[in-house]
């Protein structure tokens, strides 16, 4: 078992490294910061001056394994747009980000299972068809799309809710959170169904064809059989069976939520981390770039190994196929 | 019955009265300011921002006349003309309190002066600032610098005794890694002080009661919220739901839409940019074209066949929806330098530019590669595709490449591209400020802009000459020649001066700046 925990987390360092090496190649042709740092009037001395520096002059393979160096001490370096240490903005942007996330995740499980539910035990009904179609528009149309769409409808037209920003967050010193305020819920809303609409539809859709699976299995018809009533068979007998995939996949899913919130917290001018990682982007922050990549991998490599390893707990097989191997 | 009426009045009064006691105006745009440090970035947003709260000497109006601010007269000293004399407005203090004096002007324009001072250049004639009284100050050159005072127009003044006791004397530089005080804080002069920052989310500004212009300025705006709002969309959203009262770039594809909603209109005004189009006039060989040997852009009858092909005026109806100016020369109308004859848009003659490229040789065309951005200006690149197309007709077959601009700029600056669009702003208002970057040759101090490989010494001559020429009428007519030659070599090809738009509330009152950069104490509310 330790071994192959060891194994694991090596692999995954492995897999941040070249992940680290891979962004660093590529930020040669995100583009120059020098031109965007210095002003109009600066002269071709000063542009030599400051890209000797930042250390630019560097191949890339120099600037990585310098990142590397003082991101080991902790230290992501100074972002060129904003002058500030990385990791005190990164921290900063977390809470928006996380917060739009939770919510976003909650709304895709909670509608997700609901209508799965319900569009499995009425498979012919009219309501349970629309859904269907409806959640066809839901995979298709891009997220950009559906956030201008709803900004369109509730701000511009109807005036409900903000089309942009966060409201009034209530700052808890290490955390800022849009929970406690009632305009901080409001601009929650249109957000987290943008960014959850694309999940939503996938747990709907799994809800449903694992419970119509389920539905068909021997042992449900025995529980009707038995005279349980419907509810029972279906919430405390079907249900269960079905939620065990449906709990895999939306762990996987949550990583993608925070992941690719880039493009709806653009749309709605959230202060997340997304933007703050556009906005590097587009200014060539380099510093910014890298920590945020290096933490989302951080992230994503995080839930894969808790993923292998759970189910190195929970199967069996591994383990008696590890010590066949070895035999 | 009849005493409801007047009681009505009077709570109808009461509550427009205390309404208008805190006039609150939301201001949005595209980008926040990177910094609150006034020396640390030379960039429009960030001064629009510190305009606010900080004061330079000599400022811009909103017309962009140069009128007083801290200072309040200004001329060079009649015994020297080498020191420009600075009498200070008396009675001014700091928002904290503190009061303003030469000391302070003089620790502000030492500190731009710095090598981490995104402003030194434009002090770089800068030898040495005397504070010989409290209320005078006296800026030593090294020559004569008839313009001086357009250099300090976003020049600003922090507190020497606030830099001091917060470890901001030294500018905010990007490699020391510590984050500074003053690129989160401000304490100026201005009509607003600052209450609250989140950058690229939120800034909160109020009222500064102590303002020494309070009589002067109309000051109806009380508080300002800005939040820079990226996504052109959602900006124009915020503002037809009436979540901000005031955004400074309209898409033109949105102009009608908010000039027609209930309670909004859109403001127009020639911006102080002009777009254009430069050519490697100066290898004898390009890199991205077709022709072998030989610079077809050095011979000047392609490129005057060239700046016939362009049609301005299509551009700007189709491309524009209207929204531009078409130029003839490369400076915005409001620089000094700038005649109605010189901008005079060249006549579109497709059959003229033909002959002049079959003159030149190149009766069968040739092909070449457009460098042009696309995140910089006005739809930059929707302009490079309609240019391609005009190329064509004259039998130039334009590759169009079109990046970001934190791609673009690079190739321009490192003389990698044969044919780019350039854009250009003149804070200063003279055109020796276009001289200096983009016709001088190209070197350590000059020509940084300068994309053509142009480069003529008798003219380099006479840019560096104008730096030092006191006589106002001599430097004018100085300016006419440099500004023939330019014209006569074809040296650009103007396109047009782009249009700013502002979207507004109703009840907002106010004219566009050609600089793009709003100063709130001059707004009115209705």
């Amino acid at each position: 078992m330790l071994a192959y925990v060891i194994r694991r987390v090596f692999q995954s360092l492995i897999v941040l490294l070249v992940v680290g090496l891979v962004a660093f190649s590529m930020f040669t042709f995100v583009g120059d910061p020098i031109d965007n740092m210095l002003g109009q009037e600066r002269t071709d001395a000063d542009i030599a001056r400051l890209r000797a520096q930042l250390g630019l002059d560097q191949p890339f393979p120099v600037q990585y394994l310098r990142f590397l160096e003082n991101a080991i001490q902790g230290n992501f370096g100074v972002s060129y747009r904003q002058g500030r240490p990385v990791a005190e903005i990164i921290a900063e942007r977390a809470p928006a980000t996380l917060e739009l996330a939770f919510v976003s995740g909650l709304f895709a499980i909670t509608f997700g299972i609901g209508l799965g539910v319900f569009t499995a035990l009425r498979r012919n009904g009219w309501a349970a068809n629309t859904i269907m179609t409806l959640s066809l528009v839901g995979v298709s149309l891009p997220t950009f799309l559906i956030g201008i769409v709803l900004i369109y409808i509730f701000s511009v037209e109807l005036n409900w809710l903000p089309s942009f920003g966060r409201g009034e967050v209530v700052d808890l010193g290490w955390w800022t959170t849009g929970f406690l305020t009632a305009s901080g819920l409001k601009a929650l809303i249109l957000p987290s169904i943008t960014l959850g609409l694309y999940q939503m539809t996938l747990i709907m859709r799994l809800v449903r064809t694992e419970m119509l699976e389920v539905l068909r299995q021997d042992y449900i018809r025995f529980a009707r059989a038995r005279g349980l009533k419907d509810r029972a068979v279906h919430f405390r007998h079907a249900l269960k069976n079905t939620l065990v995939p449906v709990i895999t996949v939306t762990g996987l899913q949550l990583g993608s939520i925070i992941a690719f919130a880039i493009i709806t917290e653009t749309v709605f001018q959230w202060p997340g981390v997304g933007l703050l990682f556009i906005n590097a982007i587009q200014f060539v922050d380099i510093p910014v770039m890298a920590a945020y990549l290096m933490l989302i991998s951080v992230m994503f490599v995080m839930i894969n190994l808790i993923v292998d390893l759970l189910y190195f707990a929970i199967d069996p097989r591994l383990r008696v196929d590890r010590t066949a191997a070895k035999g | 019955m009849n005493m409801t009426k007047p009681v009505l009045l009077a709570t109808l009064l009461a509550s427009t009265s205390l309404a208008a006691h805190a006039d609150t105006l939301r201001w949005a745009r595209a980008g926040d300011a990177l910094t609150l440090d006034p020396h640390a970035q030379n960039e429009g947003p960030t001064s629009a921002l510190a305009h606010q709260i900080m004061e330079p000497l000599v400022m811009r109006d909103m017309t962009g006349a140069m009128v007083p601010a801290l200072a309040t007269e200004w001329a060079p000293s009649p015994d020297d003309p080498t020191v420009w004399v600075f009498k200070l407005r008396e009675g001014v203090t700091f928002h904290d309190g503190a009061e303003f004096d030469s000391e302070d002007v003089k620790f502000s324009l030492d500190r731009a002066m710095t090598p981490d001072s995104d402003y030194k250049e434009l002090l770089a004639s800068v030898v040495e600032v005397r504070a010989p009284d409290k209320y005078t100050i006296e800026i030593v050159t090294n020559g004569p610098n008839p313009i001086m005072p357009n250099n300090l127009t976003n020049m600003f003044i922090m507190d020497k005794g606030w830099a001091e006791a917060n470890n901001a004397v030294k500018v905010q530089d990007y490699e020391g890694g510590e984050d500074t005080f003053a690129a989160k804080n401000a304490n100026g002069t201005g009509a607003y002080k600052l209450v609250s920052r989140e950058p690229d989310v939120k800034t909160v500004l109020t009222i500064n009661e102590n303002y020494w212009g309070k009589d002067e300025f109309p000051l109806d705006v009380t508080e300002i919220v800005y939040t820079p709002i990226q996504n052109a969309a959602t900006r124009v959203a915020a503002l037809l739901s009436g979540e901000v009262d005031f955004i400074q770039d309209v898409p033109v594809q949105d102009l009608d839409r908010v000039a027609n909603a209930d309670g909004l209109k859109v403001i127009t005004a020639p911006q102080n940019r002009v777009i254009f189009l430069g050519m490697n006039q100066g290898d004898a060989d390009l890199a991205n074209d077709s022709v072998e040997g030989a610079n077809p852009l050095a011979d000047k009858r392609v490129r005057q066949a060239m700046n016939m092909a362009i049609n301005r005026d299509a551009i700007k109806q189709v491309v524009m929806r209207g929204q531009s100016q078409p130029a003839g020369m490369i400076s915005p109308p409001f620089v000094n330098g700038w005649t109605a004859e010189l901008d005079a848009v060249p006549a579109t003659d497709i059959e003229t530019a033909r002959q002049l490229m079959a003159d030149a040789g190149y009766g069968d065309g040739f092909s070449i590669q457009l460098d042009c951005p696309n995140d910089r200006y006005i739809n930059d690149e929707a302009i490079c595709q309609a240019i391609t197309g005009m190329m064509a007709q004259i039998g130039i077959t334009v590759n169009l490449d079109a990046k970001p601009k934190a791609q673009h700029f690079p190739l321009i600056n490192k003389l990698e591209t044969d044919f780019y669009m350039l854009g250009w702003g003149v804070p200063t208002y003279d055109s020796e400020y276009i001289f200096n970057f983009l016709v001088h040759t190209k070197g350590e101090k000059y020509g940084s802009w300068n994309g053509t490989r142009f480069s003529d010494p008798d003219l380099d001559m006479k840019i560096e000459a104008l730096a030092s020429e006191t006589d106002l009428e001599k430097r004018d007519q100085m300016i006419a020649e440099i500004w023939e030659v330019v014209q006569d070599e074809i040296l650009y090809l103007p396109i047009h001066h782009q249009v700013l738009n502002w979207g507004m509330a109703e009840k907002v009152d106010t004219i566009v700046a050609p600089d793009d950069a709003a100063h709130f104490k001059y707004f009115m509310l209705k």
